[in-house]
């Protein structure tokens, strides 16, 4: 199967998706490793993706969760249990973080990020095989369209991933992301 | 935002079950604390579409009360998050409908064929990703400033798929079309953006973010 530059501008958010055939992949990668143009235009879709996707675009403005939180009690009606419940939640919520807090210690022991900015993963199975780029900082599940350096990838487990301070790909792994 | 939870953590997840329980049982001031970690993705939803931060912050109380109010409809084999987006784009899509009712010509871009072909106006590579760049409000504005220029159609599909991460599915579900338009207009969407942010964030931000206020870099 042969594609031209029209094509690939058409399947490019499939491709991304992961929602092209096999043959029509192949195809597709076959060409934007020859154009410079639609490897450009793969790549900053792609950056689109990741930088709209990330939890920091999500910022509200000072003061939103009180006013909210004002707004929420003054439409409710009121429990007995109002004191206690919160009680309860406020111990759960400890109690959670703690218990989260050790978990990722014990699994990460304490290793530094390579970015600063990354989020930690959270119940990555460390045996599960992921792949790293040589200079990158994230790490992927094999075949990720979110991978950069292809050419320059390494196999290894995500154990060994994360003691090497790589952070979990917000797309591919998005599940173990611990505050995504 | 860092520190939010997910709702597909295990961990989170029961907790979330126990909790929507609890509210199920009476105690509804637990009510909050169930909306807590998903607060700056129903803002930022709701800005998205109504692109007015005093409008974004009524929509995302106006929203949150609604979900409160109708508690007894959520259907727990769906996620409590997804929930409570949809209805956020509802209201902000009902919000945006009454402001321009009065308006003989519709807000939408109907102007460009949505089933034609978009041909990239731009082919600067961009390689690296800036994450780190996000770490700047500046930045931050810029793409917002960048989605709000794109037409309706196109940014409540984009918002809810790759910025609050609903399944090509929901979205369509959401926002009553099919799938097909949803990957349509996704695609157009993508393509846009990267039309608008490459030659600006090909290389060039970190050394251009001075610009003067309402100065676009691209």
């Amino acid at each position: 199967m042969v594609v031209n530059c029209q094509d690939v501008w058409r399947e490019i958010s499939n491709y991304l998706e992961g929602d092209v055939e096999p043959g029509l992949r192949l195809a597709l990668e076959e060409h934007i490793r020859g154009c410079k143009r639609c490897a450009a235009v793969l790549n900053g879709t792609r950056n689109v993706i990741e930088l709209y996707g990330d939890e920091r675009m999500a910022e509200v403005p000072l003061g939103f969760s009180r006013r909210l939180q004002h707004r929420l009690e003054e439409n409710m009606p009121r429990s007995r249990r109002n004191f206690l419940g919160w009680i309860v939640v406020g111990a759960t919520a400890s109690l959670v973080a703690g218990v989260l807090g050790v978990a990722r210690a014990s699994i990460f022991g304490g290793t530094n990020l390579r970015s600063q900015l990354a989020q930690p993963g959270n119940g990555v199975p460390p045996e599960m095989q992921v792949v790293v780029s040589k200079d990158g900082k994230i790490f992927h599940r094999p075949g990720c369209p979110f991978i950069l350096d292809k050419a320059h990838v390494e196999t290894m487990t995500a154990h060994e991933a994360m003691r090497e301070g790589y952070a979990p790909c917000v797309r591919c792994m998005k599940q173990y992301l611990s505050s995504a | 935002m860092p520190g939010e939870a997910t709702s597909t953590d295990p961990a989170v997840q029961d907790y979330e079950e126990k909790l929507i329980c609890r509210i199920r049982d009476g105690e509804h001031e637990l009510f909050y604390e169930l909306v807590r970690p998903y607060e700056g993705r129903v803002y930022s939803a709701a800005l998205s579409i109504v692109r007015n931060e005093h409008d974004a912050e009524d929509v995302s109380q106006e929203a949150v009360l609604k979900a409160f109010r109708h508690f007894r409809q959520f259907r727990a084999e769906s996620r409590f998050s997804t929930w409570l987006i949809q209805i956020t784009v509802n209201e902000a899509r009902m919000r945006v409908r009454k402001q321009y009712a009065h308006m003989t010509e519709p807000i939408t871009d109907h102007k460009k064929d949505e089933e034609g072909n978009y041909t990239p106006r731009d082919f600067a590579d961009w390689r690296e990703i800036p994450s780190e760049t996000l770490e700047r409000k500046e930045v931050r504005q810029l793409l917002a400033e960048a989605l709000a220029s794109l037409g309706e159609k196109y940014r409540e599909v984009f918002v809810l798929r790759d910025m609050q991460h609903l399944s090509i599915e929901e979205t369509a579900q959401t926002l009553g079309i099919t799938t097909g338009s949803v990957k349509t207009r996704l695609l157009r969407a993508r393509l846009m953006l990267r039309d608008l942010l490459a030659p600006g964030l090909g290389g060039s931000w970190s050394s251009r973010l001075s610009f003067e206020k309402g100065t676009k870099p691209w």
